[in-house]
């Protein structure tokens, strides 16, 4: 059973295009076959975290407009064979999306994959009404500080009313996915921590990824953080994440950095 | 096969209906009585109609060739008389309307219409939500009181004609009494509202006692000031 996940947050910059590619990549590695779409049409970001930026050739827009075939616009991932990308374009903006084109993508797709996982834009307009609009389950990309919180509750307002599950009477199974998460800042009170973060969502958690440098260096260079590193606090943060999607259950630790012996030994130089 | 069928006894079944009828009651002088009943029919020609019309005599003495000269003169008016009541029996005539008894009074409204309109279905007074209330939602219930078993989210607001109870945190905005009820509260297990109206008098966050927030609480009028007093 094919299963549709979007990749939401309302606000934007708080990781949803990094955690799509990191859990996209994630399932893949653990043998399921997926899909990653980028809905962020006019603004798409989804190809460069891929590395496969420089193989677009069609897009979502020409398969929802019927001007390009399904296979021909997806793109296989160099690393895993069972890991494919359908880009967004990059000169349309979301108007050119309709609810009819999107079902009909998604209902090709389901198809094809065991996981489909869109990448919702930032905003509550056409373009993340359409990315959530078919899902069977989401993801709601939350920073630990109150701006994203309560843009995330919106989202969640959306999902409950919007989507199609939603309007025949079902539900979408929602998740809560906490990134960008210090714990040292957390525990001074720089930042909002996890238990009121769940008591405002009232949502259950599917992971909390660490703040760390790794994410971005494996965003530089084109790389999924989950293949970049495997062994980094994110990575793991998003592989146990992926591992609570798939049905499994596995403890909620927020995984630290590990430092080296001679790292522990001799931290920082002293002035 | 057999298909004849054979002659079954048709059995008299006798049923028991009940009527609203009206009753007239006339006094004397019998002549401007009629002249009562001429104003009747020159405001509403064909009031009478169709309704069964009973005859009270009790209130008069009349003879019985003043009653068959009564009934004659409804009958000119297009007024059957169903039936005779208060008079003795010996009075009425073979061809007058028979007497009746054990007629009860019951209360007639003027203009009935004939078939009684289908019972509008009761709206609901409450409104009960289960699930939290988000950012961005608005609930509008002008009929009465709000229930929300959940939180109320930041940007989320619940607009009420009576009064709005909320079992989680109220992190949004709350108005009731919105209709001009100055008698709705507001009642949530812990206030860290936005905004607090009732019947368009409020209080923002800012105003809100600092003391309070994050308890249970109840707000209500008192006068034009609100009053924001914890709960237990």
């Amino acid at each position: 059973m094919a299963k549709v996940l979007v990749v939401t947050s309302g606000k934007g910059g708080v990781g949803k295009t990094t955690s799509t590619a990191a859990l996209g990549a994630a399932l893949a590695q653990s043998g399921q076959s997926v899909v990653v779409v980028d809905f962020d049409v006019g603004l798409r970001n989804l190809d460069l975290v891929m590395g496969a930026e420089r193989r677009v050739v069609f897009d979502l827009i020409n398969v929802v407009q019927g001007v390009a075939k399904l296979p021909q616009a997806l793109i296989r991932d160099k690393r895993l064979e069972n890991l494919w990308l359908l880009p967004a374009s990059q000169t349309r903006d979301k108007d050119a999306l309709t609810d009819e084109g999107v079902g009909r993508v998604i209902a090709e797709l389901r198809s094809r994959f065991d996981w489909i996982l869109c990448d919702s834009p930032a905003g509550i307009e056409r373009g993340a009404t359409l990315a959530m609009r078919y899902a069977d389950e989401a993801v709601i990309v939350t920073n630990p500080e109150v701006s994203s919180v309560r843009d995330s509750d919106r989202i969640i307002g959306m999902l409950d009313s919007k989507t199609v599950r939603a309007e025949r009477g079902e539900r979408v199974e929602k998740h809560v996915l906490i990134t960008r998460y210090d714990p040292a800042r957390a525990a001074r009170g720089e930042m909002l921590n996890i238990d009121d973060i769940l008591e405002i969502l009232a949502t259950p958690l599917l992971g909390i990824i660490p703040e760390s440098q790794d994410v971005l260096k494996a965003s530089n260079v084109g790389t999924p953080v989950t293949l970049n590193n495997a062994e980094s606090a994110p990575a793991r943060a998003y592989i146990d994440a992926s591992r609570r999607l798939m049905g499994e259950e596995v403890a909620m630790v927020v995984p630290a950095e590990r430092k080296g012996f001679m790292n522990r030994l001799l931290g920082r130089r002293a002035a | 096969m057999d298909v004849r069928a054979d002659p079954t006894r048709q059995l008299v079944r006798l049923r028991g209906r009940s009527y609203v009828a009206f009753v007239f009651s006339p006094v004397v002088p019998i002549v401007e009585w009629l002249a009562e009943i001429d104003a009747t029919l020159a405001r509403s020609p064909g009031y009478f109609v169709g309704k069964p019309i009973v005859l009270d005599l009790s209130a008069v003495d009349l003879s019985s060739s003043a009653i068959a000269h009564l009934v004659g003169s409804l009958n000119e008016r297009n007024i059957r008389v169903l039936g005779i009541e208060g008079v003795e029996e010996d009075r009425l005539a073979a061809n007058m309307p028979p007497l009746l008894t054990g007629g009860r009074a019951c209360v007639i409204t003027r203009n009935e219409p004939t078939q009684k309109p289908e019972p509008e279905p009761k709206k609901p007074t409450s409104l009960l939500l289960e699930n939290p209330v988000r950012s961005g939602q608005s609930i509008v219930f002008m009929e009465g009181d709000v229930t929300v078993l959940g939180s109320v989210g930041s940007g989320a607001e619940i607009v009420a004609g009576g009064s709005i109870h909320i079992y989680g945190t109220l992190r949004g905005r709350a108005m009731a009494g919105v209709n001009g009820n100055s008698a709705a509260r507001i009642y949530c297990q812990r206030i860290e509202a936005e905004l607090l109206a009732i019947d368009g008098y409020y209080q923002t966050a800012e105003e809100i006692d600092v003391a309070i927030r994050n308890r249970p609480a109840q707000a209500w009028l008192e006068g034009d000031t609100m009053k924001i007093t914890p709960l237990n």
